[in-house]
């Protein structure tokens, strides 16, 4: 008869927080901002978000399978790159735009490296710039706010960041959208992807992260003073060529990039020292795309490129291991 | 235009000239043997000869340090071929195969604890001695699997170690990281194995394992020449290995196998084919 | 109330409500007393009786081999009824000498205390290493080792471990309480030996009644307590080395580097006992707790004392046992058998059901979040040190520091992927170790 004692090495207790806990955390943080771009959009919304997650979901099944993987859906993590996925898009996006941005994502964007874990970049982001990038028309046509029960028809029209972009490149001066109506930014009463619009909702989820220590403090803070220093320079150096850092805050994916993109386990650095360096990374490259760059928006670029250093810093910003300081000084 | 062409031109003469004379000047002299002797070893850098890899050993035995015949994945192909280059006589040596020397699976053998952790058997051998009651059956984590250069090695589902016949190429690995010494180097031509590892008495045997050697001395009572004790566990004598296959039948918890006649239970190895002939990694 | 502590660790919920008010019982005597000769880190003692001796409590049963290694004594009168293997706390059947009681319980009558005051350091030393003592809190290391520093090493402060950091134990917290006497009086004496007048206590900050006990006896002693943030590993040496007295012990070295000896605080009751009564180490005070334990106690247990037997004095087991855990939940060894004696390390039984284990999941792929990094209390990066621990890349390990590990289990306890990670660590140290053992 076996024994049926269980031996194991120490420790004999877990914290009880596992990954599926952690990744149903920022699905539900990210439940508000879903709800408002429903509610700004109306279905159409709610049909890309829903096609870029059931999307992720099958791509994540068919993969596991075709791969010979254990099964991996129900850590949570493909459902939530779509639901990010979904926030990237624009409320007009085709079905097939989405769909196609879900294989993306799962596929090009995470399987391919093996899946949870060891994909370099962000794999909802992948997907975006590939889409970004193959159909400029479907992922830059944009459509007004038109809420729920209001009875507006969805007409198009351009961010304020496109908006702004457009204005400098011809007349060098900022249009009028980057220098008030702040107020609607700040509720998600402008266009744009799903969760580029409401930065409260978006805040909202963020403090409830910090809040259950999903995420630490470090690379969101570090994003957004670099985000604000940077902006807040150059608006100093001329104010009216460039946006006060304020209307850098409040539009585009900024908000979406700074809690839940750059956040990203998987594709930051793992020290809070290489949080700082990382976040003042995405942070300087997103105001230079957006004031220099060719296109109007750079969150994704810029939590992009820093995902490829992110092995760098890790590299660099090794902590101190306890008791090795002193040994150095005497010897 | 021209300016184009001419500087990025003359540029390249510069570059060109450059390496050029570093190459003359800084050349490292390699010994063409050294070379050759390369082309003829399997390139799977296993580390069987205890040198890094494969280049490592070519180049020791160009200085004379090693002998030939460190290759056992190469087998006797290459030791002949390593020694023609060398102008050498070649030793041969007899081509062997490991063998885990337990049939013990978890269904058929007990365990004395639940084992949580490391899917690694030497972090569970640390843990009370592992999990199998016996002190010498196999573990069935896989540290093993891991470990070979050749994929010679599988896990069975009811967590057992088979070594393939035919992809083993004798490099030893396997037999240096396994913490119960169950692997075992054994001649290729000797199919016939008591597949048993404990020394333990009879009734103990009995007690925590289906399949193992009791002690029972019949193997060695029917086959004299071919078979000896030694506390309590049957051993093939393996230079008349020949006749250890007459006496399967007569061992009483089967732990003796044959393995012309197939792999123990749970493989999924193909039965090996008679006669057993090594595959050659080129 | 001014806490200190130290950079990293985690806080588990501790779980001590359910002794920490038992006052301590003394466990009867059970029908066999099983005491192994190997109970320290170092050699173990060596035999020195044979079957059928009649011996009385104290009694020297095996004799120290080496400088790191101290005797074994019986922990009562009775008859020697076998020297043999038995199943040891670690897993393993090692050389154990099984005394039958007599009931009488006798000391031996050659035992002589004395009055610390008329002995010299070197008489005390010898009287705590012919006692047998060793570090209380777990580790077992003998006592007389550390109180032996080479001369060019300065020792200026003692530090008394009050801390019991890990979740479930509450015996050191009820020895503060109950014998506190004893524990300012062993202070005293180790403050002889080490020649020094510095000696801080520390202490949780969840054991407030403790804290004000101490802090007002030992005021009289010019001994000072220290209340300690409630972290988990505050009591590991050198976590406790950095709370109190801010000094980082370079890696590699002993407290001793930086002027510092540690003891436990019932190391110092146990030394009392030695210098005043005579009295060897052959009985310690254990807590019997877990959901799988009826009526979760602190026992004062004689060395020896089979695990079943005290689970027996606390109400009998709680269901069916799935896991017994000697020492707490964070670093201590599973058990094979309730047959196991207590040995002197031994300041804990726990006993979990399978329904109190944690659910266990399939470890998955690490998500690089980060949490080991943050709970480490040796800022070590033990994600990294596993990932090549599992592809048996020996010498990145070592090159990631992995032989710093404590092996406090925090990184473990915290992985969202439920790696196993400290164990991939230790199996890395051990292939370190290995390998500088060849070179």
């Amino acid at each position: 008869m076996d024994n049926q004692l269980y031996l194991s090495s120490s420790p004999h207790i877990h914290s009880g927080e596992t990954t599926d806990k952690v990744m149903r955390a920022v699905i539900y943080a990210l439940l508000p901002a879903c709800g408002v771009s429903i509610y700004f959009f109306g279905l159409p919304a709610l049909s890309v978000l829903l096609i870029c997650t059931l999307g992720c979901v099958a791509a994540e099944v068919a993969c596991c399978k075709l791969m010979g993987r254990d099964l991996t859906l129900f850590d949570g993590s493909a459902a939530l790159t779509g639901i990010l996925l979904g926030l990237n898009m624009p409320p007009s996006s085709p079905w097939w735009l989405s769909l196609f941005g879900a294989a993306i994502a799962i596929l090009i964007g995470k399987q391919v490296y093996g899946g949870l874990g060891y994909n370099p970049f962000n794999p909802a982001l992948v997907a975006r710039v590939v889409l970004l990038i193959s159909f400029p028309v479907q992922m830059t046509t944009w459509t007004a706010p038109a809420p729920l029960g209001s009875g507006i028809d969805a007409v198009s029209a351009a961010t304020p960041l496109g908006e702004m972009k457009t204005a400098v490149m011809l007349t060098g001066a900022l249009p009028e959208v980057a220098t008030s109506g702040f107020g609607g930014y700040l509720t998600g009463n402008m266009a744009g992807s799903l969760g580029e619009v409401s930065a409260l909702a978006l805040l909202l989820g963020g403090l409830f992260l910090l809040f259950k220590k999903i995420i630490t403090w470090h690379t969101p803070v570090s994003f957004l003073a670099t985000v604000i220093i940077v902006g807040g320079i150059f608006w100093l150096v001329d104010p009216t060529k460039y946006p006060s850092p304020l209307f850098h805050l409040l539009t585009g994916g900024l908000m979406l990039g700074v809690f839940f993109m750059a956040t990203d386990m998987v594709t930051s650095p793992v020290t809070g020292k290489g949080m700082l360096i990382f976040g003042f990374g995405c942070g300087l490259i997103t105001v230079l795309i957006r004031l220099f760059g060719g296109y109007p928006e750079g969150v994704s670029f810029a939590i992009l490129l820093m995902n490829a250093a992110t092995p760098l810093i890790d590299r660099f910003t090794r902590p101190t291991i306890y008791g090795h300081v002193e040994q150095e000084a005497t010897s | 235009m021209l300016a184009a062409v001419l500087s990025l031109g003359g540029i390249g003469l510069v570059a060109a000239a450059a390496l050029g004379v570093a190459a003359k000047k800084f050349a490292v002299e390699v010994d063409p043997r050294e070379a050759a002797i390369l082309e003829v070893l399997p390139g799977a850098n296993c580390g069987a000869c205890g040198l890094p890899g494969c280049s490592g050993y070519a180049k020791g035995v160009v200085e004379g340090k090693y002998a030939p015949n460190m290759c056992p994945p190469g087998g006797s192909d290459t030791v002949e071929k390593i020694a023609h280059i060398m102008g050498l006589e070649a030793i041969a040596s007899e081509p062997r195969v490991a063998v885990v020397i337990c049939q013990g699976d978890n269904r058929k053998a007990s365990e004395k604890f639940r084992y949580l952790g490391l899917e690694d058997c030497n972090a569970a051998q640390k843990i009370a001695d592992g999990p199998k009651t016996c002190p010498g059956g196999c573990l069935g984590l896989g540290t093993c699997e891991r470990v070979c250069p050749f994929g010679a090695i599988e896990i069975t589902p009811d967590g057992l170690a088979i070594i393939s016949r035919e992809k083993c190429t004798g490099c030893e690995k396997c037999v240096a990281v396994c913490p119960r010494q169950v692997i075992r180097m054994t001649p290729l031509e000797a199919t016939t194995h008591v597949l048993c590892n404990s020394h333990d008495k009879g009734p103990l045997v009995r007690k925590y394992c289906q399949v193992g050697c009791i002690g029972c001395t019949l193997c060695k009572k029917n086959a004299p020449e071919a078979y000896k004790i030694e506390k309590f566990l049957a051993e093939v004598i393996y230079e008349h290995h020949d006749k250890a296959a007459d006496v399967l039948e007569k061992c009483p918890t089967k732990c003796i196998r044959d393995f012309s006649t197939g792999y123990p239970e749970g493989s999924s190895f193909p039965p090996p084919t008679v006669p057993v002939k090594p595959i050659q990694v080129d | 109330m001014n806490l200190k502590t130290f950079p990293g660790g985690l806080h588990p919920p501790d779980s001590k409500q359910g002794s920490a008010g038992q006052a301590i019982e003394t466990c009867p005597l059970p029908e066999e007393l099983i005491i192994p000769m190997s109970q320290h880190i170092g050699a173990p003692a060596a035999p020195c009786v044979v079957v059928g001796d009649q011996v009385k409590k104290g009694q020297e049963i095996g004799a120290a081999k080496g400088f790191v290694s101290v005797p074994i004594h019986a922990s009562t009168s009775g008859e020697v009824v076998a020297v043999e293997p038995r199943l040891h706390p670690m897993g393993k059947p090692l050389p154990a000498v099984v005394i039958k009681p007599d009931g009488e319980d006798r000391w031996d009558d050659s035992l002589k205390g004395a009055d610390p005051s008329t002995l010299s350091v070197d008489e005390l030393k010898d009287r705590i290493r012919a006692a047998g003592i060793v570090g209380m809190g777990g580790a077992t290391f003998p006592a007389h080792v550390k109180l032996s520093p080479p001369a060019e090493k300065k020792i200026d402060t003692l530090l008394i471990n009050g801390v019991e950091c890990e979740p479930f134990l509450t015996a050191d917290h009820r020895l503060m309480l109950e014998e506190s006497e004893r524990i300012l009086d062993g202070i005293d004496i180790l403050r002889k030996v080490l020649g020094i007048k510095r000696a801080i206590i520390g202490i949780e900050a969840n054991k407030p009644d403790a804290i004000e006990k101490l802090t007002q006896e030992g005021a009289a002693r010019d001994i000072a307590v220290q209340a300690l943030e409630v972290k988990y590993p505050q009591g590991a040496e050198k976590q406790l080395i950095d709370a109190i007295t801010d000094r980082e012990v370079p890696s590699g070295t002993l407290p001793m580097e930086v002027g510092v000896v540690v003891q436990n605080v019932g190391t110092a009751a146990a030394v009392s006992d030695a210098i005043r009564l005579g009295h060897p180490l052959v009985e310690r005070v254990a807590t019997v707790t877990g959901p799988g334990v009826k009526t979760p106690k602190n026992l004062l247990v004689k060395i020896g004392t089979p695990l079943g037997f005290m689970v027996e004095q606390c109400g009998g087991l709680n269901g069916e046992p799935a896991k017994i855990i000697m020492g707490g939940p964070m670093m201590g060894q599973t058990q094979l058998s309730l047959d196991i004696p207590a040995i002197r390390g031994t300041s804990g039984l726990l006993i979990f059901r399978r329904e109190d284990l944690p659910k266990r999941l399939e470890a998955g792929p690490c998500i690089r979040c980060g949490r080991c990094i943050g709970v480490c209390p040796i800022h070590l990066q033990p994600t990294t040190i596993a990932a090549y621990a599992r592809l048996d890349m020996i010498d990145e390990t070592e090159e990631y520091n992995a032989l710093d590990c404590i092996e406090c289990g925090c990184c473990t306890y915290t992985c969202p992927a439920t790696l196993p990670l400290v164990q991939s660590i230790r199996h890395a140290k051990g292939g370190i170790m290995a390998k500088k053992r060849t070179i």
